[in-house]
């Protein structure tokens, strides 16, 4: 592939599509990253730009004008319960202002309220509001909202669907949930549907009398019932009974959400480290994009070490520094040196720690280039952000991390 | 009443956000706890297969195999532990589809709130019951959903009113909540986000479980290069004359060994920041940590400057862990 090519950017990617989904193992800078593709785009492109996020960092939030997270003591979901009535916030001017920049166009920001959507679409999708408050006040339906992991993925694409419906915005950028797996995020449309396909959900909502008599399913009934109790079992197949009023208008959103993730208009944008874990897990969910007929817009490597540090004969010279210690250190603090007065004893020392560091250094940013090389074959890597080691706490700052994003990989980068 | 230390416990569930390595350090307690002549026995919990790379072995399946002398390695399988389940508790025959009950177990267990937990929790607190191990290492699900999975037990009680499952939940219970037997070892990086997440889930283990917090591991803590003093000498040795004399001896420009010790001085100084906000939550005045409790133990992990992620870099864990526990 080449990376001559303009299209090779994350700005010419942003620039033709609608949707970009950022996604990546936990822990990279997702969040950080996604806010950086949309302050960018409002600002260098224009029109109406909204990053959706899950659980931006309390300093992230506060750059994006979004209400805080929760007070790290209290759960998280009273943050986002808090987080439910304030949809999509616009990012002030002056927020701009004080990053010294004048946007071409608007920057929104959302916080993906789990709870809320799945509200809203049981409401939608219900035969009728009796029906729906049913469903809305049942406890195991509490827990699917509230607590079933993969709901969050669900209905983060969900809400994306809704929101590029509304059609009030020009790029939608989403930011995914921690999942367990990045995988997860791409499955879930379909689990959903497999969801109510499921043989065992008609086991479940058969009539109870009539159970018995299917005679294939006769143990199935006898164990759950041992195992889990009749009157759970009730509660459940209940539950599902009313569950599956909605499983029509479920199904067939599923399966626009996943067309519209696998449209031209939608790219996906993998965030990585160059750690091995991350790396792995990165890898595999790019190797699944194409099965599922998703788009890979490219690949965003974060917190990468500057690559001065590979650079031939730098190990040679801290190598020597190590060797040579005693004798520089002595010229240094000599009479008439730069250093003089200076203990040469402790000179020596710094002169030791600078030699190691960058020995140490040298090892983690060659591991990252073997890592980079690796991923170039498989892959295009549009932008690498070095570790910054500051946070980034203001809009300065996303708009900072957000050059990097932004600019094409000059050639020795991409070596 | 003092905690028991780390190791004493029996059944420790390590867990901490996506990324701050809490599975190369649960591999590596495993290590250190077979190496003390433990009966080891550690678990993966989400099955990604991270675990089997730290010892460079084959994948590891849900019946536990015998990785190095004394440590055995598995990963759960909610399906295939609910089969080994039925199968003591019902002696069912096979041909009463204890599989298909089982599929259909993991499917009532999306809905319904710690079922699939109470299996996965279930297997390991058995494991400990019938002394198969001296101790349980769980690399276990990440620190925002750990708390659901530790309360399976009385989200079970509340929901399910007979049968097996219900049975079960009281011997389990015991387990969790003695201190003696069951701990949580926190892993968490000096981050912003990562240390956000440690006072969190500290506060709600406090509230919402009956299990106490073994300690915390800050993972990937970066050296400390130089103190006051070498800081001073190492700003004069960035001027010019210096440089010149430093290039002289090096055949080359010094600046980029220098550039990467500044490199190094920032990002410990931002990281101890982090640390210093971690130390300080759990010890203020209304911070998660009950009044009467004594502050969990903080091991101290190094970041490691290693060329690839594997048993070396596990074994430098368990030495790290080690020197950290014995202090």
């Amino acid at each position: 592939m080449s990376v001559a090519n303009s299209q090779t950017s994350i700005e010419a990617l942003v620039a033709a599509r609608e949707i970009v989904v950022v996604c990546g193992p936990g822990g990279v800078g997702k969040t950080t990253v996604a806010a950086a593709i949309a302050a960018m785009a409002a600002v260098h492109l224009g029109g109406r730009v909204l990053v959706v996020t899950v659980d931006p960092a309390r300093r992230l939030a506060q750059a994006l004008g979004l209400p805080e997270r929760g007070r790290e003591e209290r759960g998280r979901e009273k943050a986002r319960a808090r987080a439910g009535g304030t949809g999509a916030q616009q990012v002030a001017a002056n927020a701009f202002a004080r990053a010294g920049v004048v946007p071409r166009g608007e920057l929104w920001a959302e916080m993906l309220d789990t709870k809320r959507s799945w509200d809203r679409l049981v409401s939608r999708h219900a035969p009728d509001p009796a029906t729906a408050r049913r469903i809305l006040d049942n406890p195991l339906y509490q827990n699917i909202s509230g607590r079933f992991v993969q709901s969050h993925d669900y209905m983060a694409v969900e809400r994306l669907y809704e929101l590029h419906a509304e059609g009030d915005y020009d790029l939608i950028v989403v930011d995914t949930p921690p999942t367990r797996n990045a995988i997860d995020f791409l499955l879930a449309p379909e689990r959903m549907a497999d969801f109510f396909s499921s043989r065992l959900l008609r086991l479940l909502t058969v009539p109870y009398r009539s159970r018995f008599a299917d005679v294939a399913a006769r143990p199935f009934y006898y164990v759950a019932d041992r195992v889990l109790g009749s009157q759970f079992l009730q509660d459940i197949a209940e539950f599902f009974i009313l569950f599956q009023t909605l499983s029509e208008g479920f199904v067939t959103r599923a399966a626009q959400v996943e067309r519209l993730l696998a449209d031209r208009r939608t790219a996906f944008i993998v965030v990585s480290t160059l750690e091995a874990v991350p790396i792995r897990e990165a890898g595999a969910f790019m190797r699944l994009l194409p099965a599922k007929h998703l788009h890979l817009g490219g690949v965003v490597l974060n917190r990468v070490l500057p690559a001065y540090l590979t650079e031939g004969g730098l190990a040679e010279r801290a190598e020597k520094l190590l060797a040579l210690g005693p004798a520089v250190a002595a010229e240094l603090c000599g009479p008439g040196g730069p250093m003089a007065g200076w203990d040469p004893v402790l000179v020596e020392r710094v002169l030791e720690e600078v030699g190691t560091n960058f020995a140490n250094i040298g090892v983690v940013a060659r591991r990252e280039a073997a890592q980079r090389a690796e991923l170039k074959r498989a892959s295009e890597v549009v932008a690498s952000i070095p570790d910054l080691a500051e946070d980034v706490h203001d809009l300065a700052g996303v708009l900072g991390l957000g050059h990097y994003v932004w600019s094409p990989l000059t050639p020795d980068q991409i070596a | 009443m003092a905690e028991p230390p780390v190791l004493e416990r029996k059944l420790l569930f390590v867990t901490g956000k996506g990324g701050v390595g809490k599975t190369t350090i649960s591999a590596g307690l495993a290590l250190l706890a077979a190496a003390k002549g433990k009966r080891t026995l550690v678990c993966e919990l989400d099955a990604k297969g991270d675990l089997a790379s730290c010892f460079e072995t084959a994948p590891t399946r849900f019946q536990e195999r015998e990785v190095l002398p004394g440590l055995w390695a598995m990963s759960m399988d909610s399906e295939a532990s609910l089969r080994q389940y039925l199968s003591l508790q019902l002696r069912l025959p096979r041909a009463a589809g204890v599989g298909a009950v089982a599929r259909m177990f993991d499917f009532v267990a999306s809905a319904a709130p710690g079922v699939r937990e109470i299996v996965t929790v279930g297997k390991l607190c058995w494991e400990v019951r019938e002394r198969h191990y001296d101790i349980v290492v769980v690399d276990a699900v990440a620190s925002g959903h750990i708390v659901g999975q530790l309360a399976a037990p009385q989200a079970i009680n509340r929901l399910v009113q007979v049968g097996l499952v219900r049975q079960q939940t009281d011997w389990m219970l015991d387990i969790l909540s003695d201190p003696a037997i069951t701990g949580v070892l926190a892993v968490a990086t000096p981050e912003e986000m990562p240390v956000a997440e440690t006072i969190e889930l500290v506060g709600r283990l406090a509230s919402e479980t009956t299990v106490s917090l073994a300690g915390i591991v800050v993972n990937r803590v970066l050296p400390e290069l130089f103190v006051t003093r070498e800081e001073q000498a190492f700003d004069a040795l960035g001027e010019p004359a210096a440089v010149d004399i430093l290039a002289d001896a090096l055949g080359g420009r010094p600046e980029p060994l220098l550039d990467a010790a500044r490199l190094m001085v920032r990002a410990r100084r931002s990281r101890a920041a982090h640390l210093e906000r971690l130390r300080e939550a759990l010890g203020g005045a209304g911070g998660p940590v009950p009044p009467g409790v004594g502050l969990p133990p903080l091991l101290y992990v190094p970041y490691l400057f290693l060329r690839s992620h594997g048993l070396r870099a596990t074994r430098q864990v368990e030495a790290a862990l080690a020197a950290e526990l014995e202090s």
